[in-house]
């Protein structure tokens, strides 16, 4: 395993191990690049994951202080916690579901495709379908999707046979257990799923796809990947001439001691709220507004689909929580079909909740008689998740909020929300759909459940072919300092409406290439 | 597939309770009414004092109640709160006087203190007053992680918990529903 000096100003420094920061960091590690990876959490590994909702949570989601504005529901339910994400190596993958959907083409240009949107910022791709199919391809077979390249779906649950059964039933045609990375039977030296349905807690099998345990011990295989766990990047610096030098640290082992590692190039992967935090407390007398800001796009469209749980209550058992919790899919509303009364369209994906998370998130608030009703009912729910897309809005942003300030004194980030009027009816749509769905198969009550804390969270450093419009090029490099990039989900110019995963990963790949070539040709 | 009944056989207590404006307090305390000062459950708190914590798990069961669940439950579920307010001022003065306010409103409309209110609607409007908002949402939002995150109740709702050591659901039912209609 590589171990890499401070002063060593060679390395590609990622920040971040996620599903873009893990497999950048393999990727160019493969090619032959020294590459440190600066991953603000701790190294927890499969046998420490726990099959339990909230000793989970409190192991591995992302817990730092974070405030919350707008109209959106999230600000009255979790103020304190706009996203649900993780703080640990592997990011994000670790608790992600493994729902892996390619966007539609139509999806690569929106703006061409919708038309002028009030009140939402549209903006193509500067990226054709054509060209990123083969990265999803790629992205697919390094991630074992399941439903291409040959490989099984998995076989389907309960909660899945429900789902199944009322979407056929109300004449829906596309349904199926989803394109999932997690193995159906064993491969790339790891098992097939068990159906544990703890997929958010950590996959204790090992057999759903997580950088934690495929790209990072591949790369550092190389002998030229460094993963330092327990270490917050605080601050991008840079040299007169605007180009980055290196970031500053927090040794979070270490009481928080600040460390410097220079870079040849940095790679900012923090998930899209972390991510334009560090280039906003980045700002510098050369770059006041902060790094890669001369948009001033940093921090804003910030999406985070529209989402909605629909859960049906039947008169008989379900058992939703045994089994893969996403594994079952419908299709049919994925389409752009505006006579529906809006633009874009929305996945239903099965989705399961033990009891105690239940508690929390059927009706945040919530409680009485009909409250408790519903947790009465537990065995006898069925659920699915509403996931669509979402408008980008310039006042969706990620802003630092200097009233409050985090342990190293830097202000945290505040997350602003409004629902866009097409985001709203698409909803409405949904709950709509999936309450058909459950009453063809005679759900005997209906539970329309408001938005999670975001786990999808993009945007907020946007792709645009145009330096004005966004923070990053076609490769994910920012427009302002070309040894900077962005390689997480906040690169992404518009959410589409399905799981974003696979596109991180097949971007982070695709920018890999690029960034080896322009190395090889010392342009960065 | 068979549905079992995880429910607990519902007691004289929970019946009395049900049906309880007829009967007065007195015949009910007598009656042994889990939910008491008495308790000794109450009687062992360190630090609130029994009528306090009793209060505090009729409260609870108010707030998220389950007439399959036993008392002991909601017992456990606030049993931290006499550890907290040890070292806690803040907490232990909101609970005191939101115990005293929540008497004195039910002194008010019942001449009884909230204990002995015996109609929960009665319960709940008192729950409802606008000057017990903070103590009451300070309670919910701690219950509901305090009262469904025990492991031993998750049964009683039919929800089994980690399912790793038993090498998951592949083998034991991830796919034996056998109800829904065929299409």
């Amino acid at each position: 395993m590589a171990n890499f000096d401070l002063n060593d100003d060679g390395v590609f420094v990622i920040v971040g191990s996620g599903a873009g920061g893990g497999t950048l960091g393999n990727e160019l590690a493969q090619k032959g690049i020294k590459v440190v990876i600066l991953e603000a959490g701790d190294r927890v590994e499969i046998q420490d994951f726990v099959n339990d909702e909230w000793e989970s949570f409190k192991q591995l989601a992302w817990k730092d202080m974070r405030t919350t504005s707008g109209t959106w529901r999230i600000a009255k339910d979790f103020p304190n916690l706009p996203a649900w994400t993780v703080k640990a190596v592997g990011g994000t993958t670790v608790h992600w579901a493994g729902a892996s959907l390619r966007f539609h083409d139509f999806e690569w240009k929106t703006r061409s495709v919708y038309g002028a949107i009030q009140g939402a910022n549209l903006l193509d791709w500067p990226i054709t379908p054509e060209e990123m199919a083969p990265w999803y391809d790629k992205a697919e077979d390094k991630m074992g999707v399941t439903g291409t390249h040959g490989i099984p779906r998995l076989p389907g649950n309960n909660n899945f046979k429900v789902l199944q059964a009322g979407a056929l039933k109300i004449g829906y045609k596309e349904v199926h257990t989803g394109n999932m990375a997690i193995n159906s039977q064993p491969r790339d030296g790891r098992g097939s799923c068990q159906q544990l349905g703890f997929c958010f807690q950590g996959c204790k099998t090992g057999a759903k796809w997580s950088t934690l345990y495929t790209e990072i011990p591949k790369g550092e295989a190389t002998g030229n990947l460094e993963v330092r766990p327990n270490s917050m990047v605080v601050k991008i610096e840079h040299d007169d001439s605007g180009k980055v030098t290196g970031v500053v640290y927090a040794d979070t082992e270490n009481k928080g001691t600040l460390k410097r590692q220079k870079a040849r190039v940095v790679a900012v992967a923090g998930n899209s709220v972390e991510s334009p935090r560090l280039l906003l407390n980045s700002a510098s007398s050369k770059f006041p507004d902060g790094l890669a800001n001369s948009s001033g796009q940093v921090g804003r469209n910030y999406m985070r689909h529209t989402t909605g749980s629909v859960f049906g209550v039947f008169d008989k058992p379900v058992n939703m929580f045994k089994g893969t919790v996403m594994a079952g899919i419908i299709r049919d509303e994925s389409g752009n079909n505006p006579s529906r009364g809006f633009v874009g369209g929305y996945e239903m994906e099965t989705i399961s909740l033990g009891l105690p998370f239940s508690a929390a998130f059927l009706e945040p608030g919530g409680w009485g008689r009909e409250f408790a009703s519903r947790l009465d009912d537990y065995t006898r729910l069925a659920g699915m998740w509403i996931i669509g897309e979402d408008m980008p809005q310039e006042s969706n942003r990620v802003t630092l909020n200097t009233n409050v300030k985090d342990e190293y004194g830097l202000p945290v980030a505040n997350v602003h929300y409004d629902d866009h009027p097409n985001d709203a009816a698409m909803r409405e749509h949904g709950y709509r759909q999936g309450s058909a769905v459950y009453d063809a198969v005679g759900a005997t009550r209906i539970i329309g459940v408001p938005p999670y804390p975001s786990t999808h969270n993009v945007g907020t450093n946007r792709m645009s072919a145009n330096p004005r419009d966004g923070v990053v090029n076609r490769w994910g490099q920012t427009h302002d300092i070309k040894n900077l990039f962005v390689s997480d989900g906040s690169q992404f110019t518009t959410g589409a409406g399905c799981n974003p995963t696979l596109t991180i990963v097949a971007l982070a790949m695709r920018q890999a290439d690029y960034i080896a070539h322009q190395m090889g040709q010392k342009n960065i | 597939m068979r549905e079992i009944d995880r429910r607990t056989q519902i007691g004289r207590r929970v019946l009395l309770r049900g049906a309880a404006t007829a009967i007065p307090a007195a015949a009910l305390a007598s009656a042994g009414m889990g939910i008491s000062a008495q308790a000794i459950w109450a009687q062992s708190a360190k630090n609130l004092n029994p009528h306090t914590m009793a209060t505090l798990v009729l409260v609870a069961r108010d707030i998220y109640p389950h007439d399959q669940i036993a008392d002991s439950y909601y017992v456990k579920a606030v049993q931290p709160y006499d550890e907290k307010v040890a070292t806690d001022s803040k907490l232990r003065e909101m609970i005191e006087q939101g115990v005293a306010r929540l008497d004195a409103d039910a002194q008010n409309h019942f001449k009884t203190p909230y204990i002995e209110v015996l109609s929960q609607q009665g319960r709940l409007t008192i729950l409802q007053g606008e000057t017990l908002v903070p103590f009451f949402n300070k309670l919910r939002s701690d219950l509901v992680v305090a009262l469904y995150n025990q492991p031993d109740l998750w049964r009683r709702f039919g929800y089994l918990g980690s399912s790793f050591e038993y090498g998951g659901y592949i083998n034991r039912g991830f796919n034996d529903i056998d109800w829904l209609p065929k299409v």
